[in-house]
């Protein structure tokens, strides 16, 4: 049951990817892989500071703020610089990788016996549920602020960004300007990931991100494919669904581990399964034309 | 109200694709006209429209709005005069926000987008009485994403969205091309209203010369980038609908 908990844990705290990639790729239409890198750059800042003994209450602005500064690099490479968006996502991440090294000093950093955001109660017995209950509050509260954000006057401005660029800039948004400021939520998004899963797991590695933009592109792809079922309008109830989407994801890799299959063909499987996600609709679609 | 001065505009200069779209034009426009621009495919009109909105800025020449400078400034700043109607129906409206979200937007052009939340019950009322006028029973969908309606449809409301805010130059870029005729007739009689209700500047091209004949004050043709005929208001009402097609003979 715990190894299932685990999962569950894991996903919540890939919600903030999954958010992020649903701000960069659904909101934007701009596939960022600057992903990878910012999540681990959230995950390293994290360690860094941990193991100074900062307080809490400087981290995580660090690690916002960490992230924001990579995203916003990647648009910046984008739009001023007219760089295909996925291109600029890749030289950003490649960047971080040393950014990250030097950092850390080396590319594992262990969170020994430090105290972390998931020690702040304990009323549970098991630490685990500790860290649910926290984390659930943390994620409801990150939720809400980017709903409250994407119903605002700006959210619907950036909303229109992706949507219909000659029609925002006509009504007098700078869209070079929005699209920055995007690609620096998702990814301070992203970079909140990486410090709650390093808290979590308990250490910083250089290679954590590896292959992360999957997480979020299969908790955003099973998210759509839900709302596109329901033709569901409502911000909330999307934001909801993609967390939902994140903790399917990491359910089912947690489902593939626990029938036996070999770890070694974990990515396989999770690209197999987002393959899945992806053409069902299709596949569905076109036995009923 | 728009003063265009010596303007040109090269694409791709120095390349063998190197297209010469405007070839110094000098124009003026004046506070409440409603100038239509005819012309054949290439002519540049589409061009000029865009050097005026900003989307395109000129080789050499100068424009002004209202008095000001406004050669080298982007298009989404002069936002603050201009409302546009372009000509793909997909362009002026955003496709997955509903309606009311669209015309929220278009309600603060000249405005700061703010962190705040302006959609509210009053203003939903103000966007139903407003699309009420158009009489599309389009009303009671304002929820409904933009997308699901039709062209005609969106171009309308794309009209509307024009004059939410305050509005002192319409630009319309054959508005009326991807509708059909029964569509097409609706969008030009509501533009038509807006710009005598609300004394806009505005610019109309089309390739409809019925329409060039039935709307406007002035009529211009272009050319090769030129401007051909100029007629003014008074000539204009002695113009015959047969002499617009023999200009194109």
């Amino acid at each position: 049951m715990d190894f299932y908990l685990t999962a569950l844990l894991q996903g919540l705290c890939f919600s903030g990817i999954a958010l992020g990639i649903y701000i960069s790729m659904k909101i934007f239409n701009i596939p960022d892989i600057t992903t990878d890198g910012s999540y681990t750059l959230g995950g390293v800042v994290t360690a860094v500071l941990l193991t100074h003994h900062e307080p809490g209450y400087i981290i995580l602005p660090a690690v916002i703020i960490a992230g924001a500064t990579a995203g916003a690099l990647t648009g910046i490479i984008h739009t001023k610089l007219k760089i295909n968006a996925l291109l600029a996502g890749i030289l950003v991440m490649i960047s971080l990788r040393s950014v990250n090294l030097v950092l850390m000093g080396r590319p594992n950093l262990p969170l020994n016996s430090i105290s972390s955001l998931f020690d702040i109660i304990s009323i549970f017995s098991n630490p685990n549920q500790n860290t649910l209950c926290i984390l659930i509050v943390f994620v409801i509260i990150i939720t809400f602020l980017i709903s409250y954000l994407l119903k605002t006057d700006f959210g619907i401005a950036m909303r229109a960004t992706g949507n219909s660029e000659s029609m925002i800039r006509s009504l007098g948004v700078n869209t070079d300007r929005m699209k920055i400021i995007g690609l620096a939520l998702a990814n301070s998004l992203t970079a909140i990931s990486g410090y709650l899963i390093t808290q979590f797991q308990g250490f910083a590695d250089i290679n954590m991100g590896i292959g992360i933009v999957i997480v979020g592109l299969g908790s955003v792809i099973i998210a759509e494919t839900v709302i596109n079922w329901l033709k569901i309008t409502s911000i909330w109830l999307s934001l909801g669904l993609m967390l939902t989407g994140a903790i399917i994801f990491q359910l089912v890799l947690a489902v593939t581990l626990d029938i036996g299959v070999n770890p070694n063909l974990l990515m396989l499987v999770t690209a197999v399964f987002v393959l899945i996600i992806v053409s069902l609709p299709r596949l569905s679609f076109s036995k009923s034309s | 109200m728009i003063d265009i001065k010596n303007i040109y505009k090269t694409f791709n200069k120095g390349k063998p694709n190197q297209v010469d779209a405007v070839n110094g034009i000098d124009l003026n426009i004046n506070t409440g006209e409603f100038v239509v621009i005819i012309g054949s495919n290439g002519s540049g009109k589409t061009t000029l429209l865009n050097l005026i909105s900003g989307s395109v800025l000129p080789t050499s020449g100068t424009v002004s709005i209202d008095g000001n400078d406004v050669t080298n400034m982007p298009d989404y700043r002069r936002s603050q005069w201009i409302a546009r109607v372009f000509q793909n129906p997909l362009s002026g409206t955003a496709s997955d926000l509903s309606i009311l979200d669209n015309f929220r937007l278009a309600a603060i052009r000249t405005k700061s987008k703010s962190l705040s939340i302006g959609v509210n019950e009053s203003f939903k009322k103000q966007v139903k009485e407003k699309i009420a006028t158009l009489g599309m029973g389009l009303e009671n969908k304002i929820d409904q994403p933009m997308g699901t309606l039709s062209g005609g449809q969106r171009q309308a409301l794309t009209l509307l969205m024009s004059i939410m805010d305050n509005c002192q130059v319409l630009l319309l870029d054959e508005p009326t091309a991807a509708l059909d005729p029964r569509s097409a007739e609706v969008v030009m009689k509501t533009a038509n209203k807006l710009i005598s209700d609300f004394k806009l500047t505005a610019i109309l091209i089309t390739h409809n010369l019925k329409d060039a004949y039935n709307y406007g004050t002035r009529i211009i043709q272009m050319g090769e980038g030129l401007i051909l005929k100029d007629i003014s208001t008074t000539q204009k009402t002695k113009l015959k609908q047969n002499d617009l097609f023999d200009w194109f003979g």
